[in-house]
């Protein structure tokens, strides 16, 4: 499903990714995890489409396609979504109104009829109930004043409207309470499909209990250092970074 | 014509209209007149070089010769793009400056309660204005007033005694309209409210697009203690009219007075905004949205003054300007040395939506006691390109999303309106004035 080779993307003057591999298939779920700065909402934001990062070198393939070739919005329609680690807060934009026309959009691109406010309000009320969402949240801007743990979950509410294929959640799980990690993680669990694939970028092994990864990633630098099972992830709980980091300045220096 | 020959041609008007006047203005009126006349004369129309009007050449208006009206009523269908439907009201039309009756319509008033035109009140019943025309805007140093007050001869009067809750909302439409020949007219206002009474008040002025027109407007507002005043402006002349206004403000202890400004038409347009807070208590809001485009100039001047302690302003403006159009904004907040314990806050964004358009902003607060609080923020910018991220990672086009986070900045004014009829018309024009518009809605 999603093919990343030897990417390497900079903002400004400053190189962050310095040679991302990665090979997603549908079915998987990836954890990808690193220390503070390491390139992980970067590597997020390239492939949503963010602007700020220029791609200095490599590639990046989604179904086939070149995905860096992309807007934001044609990658979203393709089904790519991005649960963003600080959610945009847009004062003036009702929540509704926004997900109805995302919801539109996409369903338009994939050749099905738009909804109209009847039947968009029905699922609307079925995915919140899902993600145990106050409905109130809906009516108000988009995020706008929501709490830190409403923002996260109010991402996963999009999420599950408008199911996406390939789903990246940077940091889903700070900010939620111990009921709202599960539901959240419920919610993620509940997508989970043979055609679907989940990267899931967190710092703590907590939400890889709920969300079990099929594979673990380490970041660092701008680079994947190592790659393991879910026992990896364990593995950092216990150790901390350093151990490989080692290890990998090691590599580096061949 | 040059600048002289525009002093001549209003004092000729003036000195024409006299005979006239003396049949139909009381007795107090003429020297008030004939003094404005004089500060017209002596001030001249601003130019460039006062500080007041540094940004906003209105040599246009100067130049020009707008002819007396001769139209005085117009069919229902002229009015309808600026009445609001839906909204139960007494209305007040008036059309190029003269009261129209058959156009103007009672709703529930309350009892005592005056909702009535200058002219009729200065031929029956002069005592109820004569306590306050001119005491609030004043003709001293400012020349369009100054003219106003020479040749005001109608428009509305809104007396609501003390202790009086006015149940419908009061709209007064100020349309223009001409056969060809640029006029003017000078629509004068009267608010009158009295202790702990509450009123709702919405000026319109409007003229159909295409025509040149020049409106010179004056608002006076008297807001007793403890009344309670939201007073709406909506400004959709023709794009191609001149359009002066200034409005004034008195507030008494524990007034409190919300205006919302909207300033959608024009070719110039300039608002004088001012509010004297002159007693304790009072929280007073100023809150205006502008839209320009073209070559259109847009300019708003507020002044809040703090003259007593312990009272609250808050006021946001917020401009767009597309195309090659300006805009003008400058916020006057004066705190004197009585008025401790003032909280005042100004806010002003300006979104510019082309490379063309410019905009002069500037906050000016004067401060001379010590324990306030007072803030300010002005922000001049294009859209936020993290929200236009976050909207298009959704799947919403980059015209969309654009469409939506640029209705989104002008609709917050809109939501403040308490009139949900006049917040759906509010809303309705502004999507006919927005770029792509059609992406939303
Ligand atoms: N717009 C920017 N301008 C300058 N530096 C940036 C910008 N965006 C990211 N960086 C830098 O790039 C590096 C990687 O940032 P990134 O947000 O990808 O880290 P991260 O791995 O997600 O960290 P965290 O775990 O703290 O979320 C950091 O050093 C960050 O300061
Ligand atoms: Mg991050």
């Amino acid at each position: 499903m999603l093919q990343i080779t030897n990417l390497h993307a900079r903002v400004d003057d400053k190189s962050i990714l310095r040679g991302i591999n990665l090979s997603v298939k549908a079915g998987e779920v990836h954890a990808i995890m690193g220390p503070n700065g390491s390139g992980k909402s970067t590597l997020a934001g390239v492939l949503a489409g963010r602007d700020a990062y220029e791609v200095t070198d490599g590639s990046v393939t989604y179904k086939g396609q070149d995905l860096l070739e992309l807007d934001p919005e044609e990658r979203a329609r393709e089904g790519l979504f991005l649960a963003f680690q600080y959610p945009v807060e847009i004062p003036g934009v009702n929540n509704a109104y926004f997900l109805k026309a995302a919801l539109n959009a996409v369903r338009t691109h994939r050749g099905q009829p738009e909804l109209d406010a009847m039947e968009f309000m029905a699922l609307v009320k079925d995915k919140a109930k899902l993600l145990d969402m106050d409905s109130g949240l809906l009516s108000r801007p988009v995020n706008e004043g929501f709490s830190g743990g409403e923002k996260k979950r109010n991402e996963i509410f999009q999420m599950a409207v408008l199911e996406p294929t390939l789903c990246v959640l940077d940091e889903t799980d700070s900010g939620l309470d111990i009921d709202a990690l599960r539901i959240v993680a419920e919610g993620v669990n509940a997508l989970r499909s043979p055609d679907r694939a989940v990267i899931v970028v967190t710092h703590y092994q907590r939400l890889l209990n709920y969300i079990v990864p099929d594979f673990v990633h380490v970041l660092s630098e701008g680079r994947i250092i190592k790659s393991g099972g879910k026992e990896l992830a364990l593995e950092l709980e216990d150790k901390g970074y350093g151990w490989i980091e080692a290890d990998g300045a090691a590599v580096a220096r061949g | 014509m040059a600048v002289a020959e525009a002093h001549d041609l209003y004092r000729a008007r003036f000195d024409a209209l006299a005979a006239r006047r003396e049949a139909t203005d009381p007795i107090w009126l003429a020297p008030i007149r004939a003094r404005a006349m004089q500060r017209f004369v002596a001030l001249g129309f601003p130019t460039t070089r006062h500080e007041e009007w540094r940004f906003t050449n209105i040599a246009p208006i100067a130049a020009t010769a707008f002819a007396e009206p001769s139209i005085t009523a117009v069919d229902r269908s002229t009015i309808a793009p600026f009445d609001v439907r839906g909204m139960s009201c007494t209305r007040l039309v008036f059309v190029n400056g003269h009261f129209s009756e058959a156009l103007s319509s009672a709703g529930a008033l309350g009892a005592g309660v005056r909702a009535t035109n200058l002219a009729t009140v200065l031929a029956v019943d002069p005592g109820l204005v004569d306590p306050y025309i001119t005491r609030c805007a004043s003709d001293e140093d400012q020349a369009l007033v100054a003219l106003n007050t020479a040749f005001a001869h109608d428009g509305a009067v809104i007396h609501v005694p003390a202790r009086t809750v006015v149940p419908d909302p009061i709209h007064v439409i100020y349309l223009s309209t001409t056969s060809g020949a640029p006029t003017v007219s000078h629509p004068r206002t009267t608010i009158v409210v009295g202790d702990q009474s509450q009123v709702k008040i919405i000026e319109s002025y409007g003229g159909p697009d295409g025509e040149v027109y020049f409106t010179n407007a004056v608002t006076e507002v008297v807001g007793g203690a403890g009344s309670h005043v939201e007073h709406v402006r909506v400004q959709r002349e023709s794009l191609s009219a001149y359009h002066v206004a200034n409005t004034q403000v008195r507030l008494d202890r524990a007034a409190v007075y919300a205006q919302h400004s909207f300033v959608f038409g024009g070719a110039l347009a300039r608002n004088d905004i001012g509010a004297w807070l002159g007693a304790e208590g009072i929280h007073c809001t100023l809150n205006g949205l502008y839209l320009a485009s073209g070559t259109r100039l847009v300019d708003t001047h507020t002044a809040i003054d703090h003259a007593k302690p312990h009272c609250e302003s808050h006021e946001v403006y917020k401009g767009m300007l597309d195309g090659a159009s300006r805009g003008v904004f400058n916020g006057k907040i004066f705190v004197r040395l009585d008025a401790q314990k003032t909280d005042a806050k100004q806010t002003n964004k300006v979104l510019l939506l082309s490379d063309d358009a410019t905009i002069n902003t500037k906050p000016q607060l004067e401060i001379f006691a010590d324990d306030v609080k007072c803030t300010h923020g002005a922000t001049v910018g294009q859209l936020d390109e993290t929200q236009l991220f976050y909207l298009r990672a959704r799947g919403i086009g980059e015209a969309q999303a654009r469409a939506m986070l640029v209705h989104a900045f002008a609709s917050e004014v809109i939501d403040h309106v308490s009139l949900e009829p006049l917040r759906d018309s509010l809303e309705s024009t502004l999507l006919t004035l927005l770029p792509k518009a059609a992406l939303i809605g």
